[in-house]
């Protein structure tokens, strides 16, 4: 090789990033807590996640580490990505936020969007859906269908983000049934396959023939199915392999429209650090198909129901309301504000036992 | 035909070289397992072993982080190998990490939000504390009722967990979280965080305290008449007996200080890399220590190498995750594999491979 040649090499080898940095794809980096086959929470994270490379084609490239625990893992998971070149990190746990903030302040030039927690920075947004007005649908078709009165409730964490499931649940099935009573486990797990099913058999033998559940795997609903004559709903994923019974509808968390939106955002230079909290209205909170095992008036009040809450013209924490030990919360006509939700830590009157502190 | 025939004497020569014939096999078969996965293993090898050591792109960051990791694997590693040589089996040193983490974090947020310098001292010694504590248990019953330590010890891990769920979300739990559990971030608490002694190198208290573990084990093992009766309670518990060794005292010995070892461990964590107790603290160090305790041959300096090996394995096999895209559970095969081949390999530092026509006896 002559010298010509190689300065011509080397022009080459220094033009080249320059010009191959218009067109390189935006990577988005996505990282889970969950394997991205646990059938629940993360696997819709990644279901999104495709969504985003089917809608962008060559311009995106993703990547994604799962089964991420929370903790010092994490915050190495994160940095990592960060360092591989994305430009943008979808953190999808609320146990990643410490971490995410940590490392989103020594990358200021990568994007993050933290799901479910309340820290924010300029590089930095929030995002989490509405879980709860799912829950107003399950309560009422719960509630309506119960034939015990007693619905069991496998709760993960005694979390804001729980309890307003719980009781959001628990006002609409009473609404339709006065006599309802709500059994709760706390399971202290998002992702426990033999907990889960443990504590469905638990339920189920005392009567409880509606089990809902608030953390991600199918062993309840296998469980249901196992003893038969029970009612139970999937849980941030269809579940529709337990369709049309046990399974008789579910909460669907669809991330992608928000995800396609975000990535968009960094794409056009247009990302802005935000926090949003979006519902059955926007598309975040879906709900599942309501099966043939559900009476034909359920279904129909069931489906007005969603589209008020859609429509926003009704909202589930509509006074009203007191609280578990009989004071007041919010008054006739009253609409509970989204600081209250975010930080709830009490239960609504009627709803026996004690949230474990 | 082909025989196994004791040796007379463990061979040295295999004691050394069956780790390393582990690996390489782990490397054999589990670059098979990446290539079924429609991955290149050669990729897939380099990414493990070479990539956080010297890739230009994360070796600045991923280099300090072996001794992130491998810290607390050491730590809790020397701990256990010293009853591993005494035939007591402690396989509860997740549970004894659990709890130190929870007694040291506990007493350092009693004096929140105070800066005194006596915080992080008293922190480091209820941390020891309650993970000798945690480890008494076992001790206490295998002494006194002959119980049996690796059931005891094991249970006791699920007992320490469901602990750890309550106190994120109750005792204590931040004030200021918002009602979410965990426990407050020491890293924003100067008078208890565990910080990089020299900042970026990953060199923290903790890992301090395992380098000088290995060292005080090494001195122990080789010096001192503890050392001698530990040995000799597991290579000839009758000789031991007979020369006066007493056997619950080794028990008590050697429990409580891999007890107050991984207590040790949990603390420099929670104050340190993970910040804060959460429900999810524990990401299985302690399970982790007994391959890296076995990895090593009981030996301090094996012990060293087996958890920055150990501490490589994970580091590479994230990288791996999210450079290659290869699932997350064919990593942990990965390291299974690890460990299966060395109690495979290990069968020649007993035995002799002998092929041909069996001597008459």
């Amino acid at each position: 090789m002559n010298r010509r040649t190689l300065l011509a090499s080397a022009a080459i080898a220094l033009a080249a990033p320059a010009a191959m940095a218009q067109d390189e794809p935006v990577k988005a980096g996505f990282i889970y807590v969950g394997p991205i086959g646990d059938g629940g929470w993360t696997y819709e994270h990644d279901k999104a996640r495709l969504a985003v490379e089917e809608h962008f084609g060559d311009q995106v490239e993703t990547v994604y580490q799962e089964s991420v625990p929370e903790g010092a893992d994490a915050q190495r998971a994160i940095t990592q990505m960060a360092l591989s070149g994305a430009d943008i990190i979808f953190t999808t746990s609320f146990g990643f936020m410490d971490p995410t903030v940590e490392v989103a302040s020594k990358f200021p030039d990568v994007m993050f969007e933290h799901a479910t927690g309340y820290k924010t920075a300029d590089n930095l947004s929030t995002y989490s859906a509405r879980f709860y007005e799912g829950r107003a649908i399950q309560g009422h078709i719960a509630g309506s269908m119960t034939e015990t009165n007693k619905i069991g409730y496998i709760a993960s964490f005694p979390i804001p983000e729980v309890i307003r499931g719980i009781n959001s649940a628990y006002l609409h099935a009473k609404e339709v049934n006065p006599d309802v009573e709500f059994n709760i486990v706390w399971a202290y797990t998002w992702f426990d396959p033999a907990k889960e099913a443990d504590a469905a058999r638990a339920l189920i033998e005392n009567g409880n023939d509606v089990i809902l559940q608030h953390t991600d795997s199918t062993a309840p609903q296998a469980a249901a199915q196992e003893a038969g004559d029970v009612i139970t709903f999937g849980q941030a994923s269809d579940m529709s392999e337990y369709a049309p019974s046990p399974r008789v509808s579910s909460i669907i968390d669809n991330w992608a429209p928000y995800y396609i939106d975000r990535v968009q955002a960094v794409i056009d230079g247009s990302w802005e650090s935000q926090q949003v909290w979006h519902g059955i209205g926007e598309g975040m909170v879906e709900i599942g198909e309501i099966s043939d095992a559900v009476p034909e008036e359920v279904r129909t009040s069931a489906l007005e129901l969603k589209e008020r809450l859609a429509s926003g013209e009704y909202h589930p924490f509509t006074g009203p309301i007191n609280r578990q030990d009989g004071s007041a919360w919010l008054a006739e006509g009253e609409v509970a504000d989204d600081e209250t939700l975010l930080g709830m830590d009490f239960y609504v009157e009627g709803l026996t036992g004690e949230i474990p502190n | 035909m082909i025989t196994l025939e004791k040796r007379p004497q463990p061979s040295r020569t295999w004691t050394f070289l069956a780790p390393v014939a582990a690996v390489l096999l782990t490397m054999i078969v589990g670059g098979a397992m990446f290539a079924l996965l429609g991955t290149d293993p050669v990729a897939a090898i380099r990414t493990i072993f070479w990539d956080p050591l010297f890739n230009p792109q994360f070796a600045s960051y991923s280099r300090p982080q072996l001794l992130v990791k491998a810290g607390p694997l050491i730590l809790i590693a020397i701990g256990l190998s010293l009853g591993f040589r005494a035939g007591v089996w402690n396989i509860g040193a997740e549970g004894q990490y659990i709890m130190g983490a929870i007694c040291g974090a506990g007493a350092g947020l009693m004096f929140y939000p105070s800066e005194s310098v006596l915080i992080f001292p008293l922190m480091i010694l209820a941390g020891a504390l309650g993970g000798w504590a945690w480890a008494m248990i076992p001790a206490f019953f295998k002494t006194r009722f002959g119980t049996n330590e690796i059931l005891v010890s094991l249970m006791l891990v699920y007992v320490a967990e469901s602990i750890l769920a309550s106190v994120s979300s109750g005792l204590l739990r931040n004030p200021e979280g918002r009602g979410f559990p965990g426990s407050r971030n020491f890293q924003q608490w100067d008078a208890g965080a565990n910080r990089d002694l020299v900042a970026g190198t990953g060199m923290h208290w903790g890992v301090v305290a395992a380098f000088i573990a290995v060292i005080l084990a090494y001195v122990l093992l080789t010096r001192h008449i503890q050392g001698f009766n530990i040995r000799l309670s597991g290579e000839a518990p009758r000789a031991a007996r007979f020369s006066g060794v007493n056997p619950a005292r080794v028990v008590i010995f050697c429990l409580g200080t891999a007890g107050a070892l991984a207590g040790l461990a949990g603390l420099f964590e929670v104050s340190g890399p993970a910040g804060q107790i959460s429900i999810d603290f524990n990401s299985g160090y302690g399970f982790t220590a007994i391959i890296v305790a076995f990895l090593g041959r009981l030996h301090p300096v094996g012990i060293l190498l087996a958890g920055l090996l150990m501490a490589l394995t994970y580091i590479g096999g994230e990288l791996a995750q999210l450079m290659l895209s290869v699932p997350g559970a064919s990593i942990q095969l990965f390291q299974g594999m690890l460990l299966f081949f060395l109690l495979g390999v290990d069968v020649f530092t007993n035995y002799r491979l002998r092929i041909g026509k069996r001597e008459a006896a």
